[in-house]
């Protein structure tokens, strides 16, 4: 195992497999809590913070758990981690934790860190599992303040609370509503897939099986036969 | 425009309405409204006007330029869009502001879900929406009639009964540029129906729903129907081809759903006018309404279904 492989996997979560931009994942923080850059931070650090952890001892354990109730375990072993995210946060950041609101206990759905359990920590030895995780959660981490700089810029004329144009134009404040933010979302997303392309790569597109995130953990042939199954 | 339909062999038919004779039809139709608008508020009402459709053609411009397209302002959609969205805003609306809205109509609501005949919203109204929500004071900031500096509620935020009937049918009130008056919006829409440029579906039973519906909350209904973007919205915008239904039955369907949201909106809403949430709503609901409402071929036998295992 060379130095090179700790590295691509450490810079795989960053660009080739961004998690919001490229694997679509954990939408639901990117667009909720995304209104000031300082959200981004907060939500994306604590979210890293978390995922790196429970990459760690998943990792650790994966010999142990038994494979039927492996998604309780991991469930079990992240909801841990964010109770301690959290009550760190609600005791050195308050100011955070308020504008994180639920968004910050509601980590431990985050399918983010649940697909990396189950794609990646469950696999793979305790250390990649840690670059991982940390490769991932940067990339997060990086998207999220991106998008709260571009919609606290637009939408309240600020960036990290310090004005920028709020002093001679009205902001636009639909950027800090739901729309604005799946707007933001959208723009990013097709940024992304313009340089994916340029660099030769398949855009996200369409939300078949060969472009689901978690073909490699789901197992079945297609996703026509699991359909099938169910009917 | 994409090749959807199978061509058959000659002879043709062709049909003498073209885009650009269909949107010029509307443009005279909106005329007397814009005119009227600009005298009752002044020359910052042209200005507003005129910012408006030449951010649309702009913006058009720039679009198909940038993606090679084949240019697009010919057939005057562009200027339909930039004149109504300017009919949308009040008179006081700063220039930049009334930019951006032509932008976001332009690129955002057509361009970018694929241009004129593709677009699920109407861009005016969609543009007014996004303009409203982003600038609230500005939005409903309201000049007066014939003076530009005292502000005032339109009608409808008003207490019933500030204006009389013949006030707001002539429409010597404030409001946004286009919607004050009733009478010159009806001529509009009786030369569109003339024309047969749009049929009376949508208009009357948009505004027969809202007039109904405030008759049985007690209310005097013709001041329900002649005050707010009542007029404008149900005869201009809601009869946008694009994002209507095809069939009768489906645009009544999706005219009093229109009215029926107008009403509640109006009614229990925070918000005084709901004419543009109302048509933005339905129009999302087009498709479906488009499935529903499909008109069965004359002596056509329902195909035996297939034999299906749901297991």
């Amino acid at each position: 195992m060379s130095n090179n492989k700790f590295l691509s996997v450490f810079t795989n979560g960053l660009v080739k497999e961004n998690p919001t931009l490229r694997l679509v994942l954990g939408t639901c923080p990117t667009l909720a809590v995304t209104t000031a850059a300082i959200n981004g931070i907060g939500m994306g650090l604590s979210a890293t913070l978390v995922l790196v952890c429970s990459n760690l001892v998943i990792s650790l354990l994966r010999k142990v758990i038994p494979d039927r109730v492996r998604i309780p375990a991991y469930i079990t072993i992240i909801a841990g981690f964010v109770t301690v995210v959290q009550m760190l946060v609600k005791a050195f950041l308050p100011s955070i934790d308020k504008a994180l609101g639920i968004y910050l206990p509601l980590i431990v759905v985050n399918c983010i860190i649940l697909a990396r359990a189950e794609m990646f920590a469950s696999k793979n030895t305790p250390v990649l599992s840690v670059l991982d995780g940390l490769g991932m959660g940067i990339g997060f981490t990086a998207v999220l303040t991106i998008m709260g700089a571009l919609r606290e810029l637009f939408g309240a004329g600020t960036l990290f609370s310090l004005p920028i144009t709020s002093n001679f134009i009205s902001p636009m404040i639909v950027f800090l509503l739901p729309p604005g933010g799946f707007f933001v979302f959208g723009m990013l997303v097709a940024a992304s897939n313009a340089i994916a392309r340029k660099n030769g790569k398949k855009a996200v597109e369409s939300m078949g099986c060969e472009n689901c995130p978690a073909k490699d953990a789901c197992g079945k042939e297609s996703c026509a036969e699991e359909a099938a199954e169910h009917e | 425009m994409r090749p959807l339909l199978n061509v058959s062999s000659s002879p043709h038919i062709r049909h003498a309405d073209t885009t650009r004779g269909i949107m010029a039809d509307v443009l005279i139709a909106l005329a007397p409204a814009c005119v009227y608008g600009c005298v009752l508020f002044g020359l910052h009402a042209l200005a507003v006007l005129l910012t408006c459709v030449a951010f649309a053609l702009l913006s058009e411009f720039v679009w198909n330029k940038a993606l090679h397209k084949p240019n697009s302002l010919g057939d005057l959609s562009a200027v339909v869009t930039g004149l109504l969205l300017g009919m949308n805003l009040p008179s006081t609306m700063p220039l930049w502001m009334a930019a951006i809205g032509s932008i976001a109509a332009i690129i955002v609501v057509k361009q970018m879900f694929g241009g004129i005949g593709c677009n699920f919203a109407n861009p005016a109204i969609a543009a007014r929406i996004i303009l409203l929500v982003s600038f609230p004071s500005a939005m409903t900031d309201f000049a007066e009639p014939l003076s530009d500096t005292v502000t005032s509620a339109t009608p409808l935020a008003a207490e019933n009964g500030l204006y009389t009937l013949k006030t707001l049918f002539f429409g010597m009130h404030s409001g946004t540029i286009g919607e004050t008056s009733a009478f010159l919006l009806l001529i509009g829409g009786l030369y569109l129906i003339v024309r047969r440029v749009i049929t009376p579906v949508i208009p009357v039973c948009f505004i027969g729903t809202v007039a109904l519906l405030s008759f049985c909350a007690g209310q005097n209904a013709l001041y329900a129907i002649l005050s707010g973007g009542l007029m404008l919205g149900a005869i201009f915008m809601a009869t946008d081809y694009t994002t209507t239904p095809i069939t009768p039955l489906g645009k009544a369907v999706f005219a009093v759903g229109c009215g029926v949201i107008t009403f509640v909106i109006r009614q229990f809403g925070s918000l005084p006018e709901g004419v543009s949430y109302s048509i933005l709503l339905m129009n999302i609901l087009v498709p479906h309404i488009n499935r529903f409402t499909l008109r069965k071929p004359f002596g056509a036998v329902k195909p035996a279904k297939e034999e299906t295992d749901n297991g």
